[in-house]
């Protein structure tokens, strides 16, 4: 017996007990979904969130048509249009050379997780950005501080207060979100979850799953806990 | 060019009609699950509040299992649990043949659940920022309980909690996506037999989200009408009158 069968073992549920080591590497790859496209979206996000709020004109404009779509459409549809919609232009990526990508489900997967989460983070810190009193960058200028470090020393430390909380409830949204995955042909928790139904017609693994997912959501609840004590420990509000 | 129209046209020949009919469906099992989740919200919410330490285990409970496992997951459950607990009723109450869930009741359940998870949270927060005096002075005018909550504190409530509501539903909108994997027939699973038959998924799934994104703006729009009504009674700070 191998160790990501104990589980199930101890559990006394033998489809857990068959199917958990596929449901190990499941939980792996959602992790790495996850953890990878909200990585990527913290950085495309605060980008983006900049260049909105103080972007030339026609970048504000884009960038509110791009944040409109892809908050104001089921990601399910966004994964779709990226893996069987732009995967149908098959002879465009051979020439440019990125057929590679668009054929693989993961990469897609991740695009479309990236810029999805991207949307929803430039809004959290545009959010957060607009809520510190103008008096700070004022007073940091008149310092004789740099645009770069006044946005880096001075803003970003008291926006991260605001954003942190919705920052938190977004990660909890693409833990669930990335369930999609098994929509794709991915193997994922979900998917090595339907798996292990469609052979066994045994419910319990779905409600095991629930489990392993409701834990992953209660750690990061409580990291979260965590972080934000740090981040306001000079602020004594407890 | 005319090829993608003759495809999106309404006919037999087009996609234009079966695509409408999918929206249709869409909207309804939206605005089907939203009285039964807003009305199972707020009774968790008040369980919340409640004086009674199991009623509260419970509401917190509930909230926490609903908020934290994935829609689709939640989706499967019900689908497939009901079923199967139905089935064994079924049996053995002694009745032959099969019994069938239907896809849209079972996407209206579960996702009704999830939204009360989330909207119990929101009516929790408009409840607690209703001032104890609001809830004594209607009790001294001899007013009931439930005169109290129908009268004074709801009209209030509305105010407070509608912006939360407000998100609740833009959610609840895009999860209604997820009901095409129980064959309920969608936009998302118009669009996805449209592309089987026709291999254009990028018209089809483009045009599946732009329906969406068409939804999600009108909403917005109803949503900030239905808030300046609840808010005409408030001054707001730095209005010009």
């Amino acid at each position: 017996m191998t160790w990501c069968e104990y589980p199930g073992a101890w559990m006394g549920l033998e489809v857990f007990q068959n199917y958990g080591c596929r449901m190990a590497s499941g939980l792996g790859l959602t992790l790495q979904l996850v953890a990878i496209s909200f990585g990527l979206g913290i950085a495309i996000g605060l980008t983006l969130a900049v260049l909105r709020l103080r972007g030339p004109k026609p970048v504000r404009m884009i960038l509110h048509g791009y944040m409109t779509f892809f908050r104001g459409t089921p990601l399910l549809v966004q994964l779709f249009l990226i893996y069987y919609g732009l995967g149908s232009f098959r002879p465009f990526w051979q020439e440019v050379g990125l057929w590679w990508f668009f054929r693989d489900p993961l990469y897609c997967c991740l695009l479309a997780f990236t810029i999805n989460t991207a949307a929803y983070q430039a809004e959290i810190f545009r959010g957060a950005l607009q809520s510190l009193p103008y008096g700070q960058a004022e007073a940091a200028r008149a310092l004789g501080m740099r645009p770069f470090a006044i946005f880096l020393k001075v803003e970003m430390p008291q926006a991260m207060i605001v954003a942190l909380r919705p920052l938190g409830n977004e990660l909890i949204v693409m833990i669930k979100a990335s369930a999609l995955a098994s929509l794709v042909t991915l193997f994922d928790l979900m998917g090595a979850t339907r798996l292990a139904f469609a052979r066994s017609f045994d419910l319990s693994i779905y409600l095991v799953a629930a489990l392993i997912y409701l834990a992953l959501v209660e750690i990061i609840r409580r990291v979260w806990d965590g972080l934000e004590t740090r981040l306001t420990r000079h602020l004594a509000l407890r | 060019m005319q090829y993608y129209l003759d495809l999106l046209s309404f006919g037999p020949e087009g996609w234009g009609d079966e695509l409408l009919a999918g929206a249709l469906v869409t909207i309804s099992i939206a605005l089907a699950t939203l009285p039964f989740g807003l009305a199972l919200g707020l009774a968790i919410a008040v369980a919340k509040r409640s004086r009674s330490w199991s009623l509260r285990t419970f509401a917190t409970l509930y909230t926490t299992i609903f908020r934290g496992v994935p829609e689709l997951l939640t989706l499967y459950i019900i689908y497939f649990g009901v079923q199967v607990l139905a089935q064994r009723l079924w049996s053995a109450m002694g009745l032959s043949g099969n019994f069938d869930m239907s896809p849209f009741l079972a996407g209206m359940v579960a996702l009704g659940v999830v939204l009360a998870a989330f909207s119990a949270e929101v009516w929790l927060g408009a409840l607690n920022a209703i001032q104890k005096g609001q809830r004594e002075a209607a009790a001294a005018l001899g007013l009931t309980k439930w005169q109290a909550f129908r009268l004074v504190v709801f009209p209030q409530l509305m105010r407070v909690a509608l912006p939360g509501l407000g998100n609740n539903w833009m959610v609840l909108l895009k999860e209604t996506s997820l009901v095409s994997v129980i064959t309920l027939q969608d936009t998302m699973f118009i669009a996805t037999r449209a592309n089987v038959a026709t291999k254009e998924p990028f018209l089809f799934f483009g045009a599946a989200a732009l329906i969406y994104l068409f939804f999600s703006i009108i909403s917005t729009w109803g949503f900030d009408r239905l808030e300046d009504r609840a808010n005409r009674g408030h001054a707001r700070a730095g209005a010009s009158r």
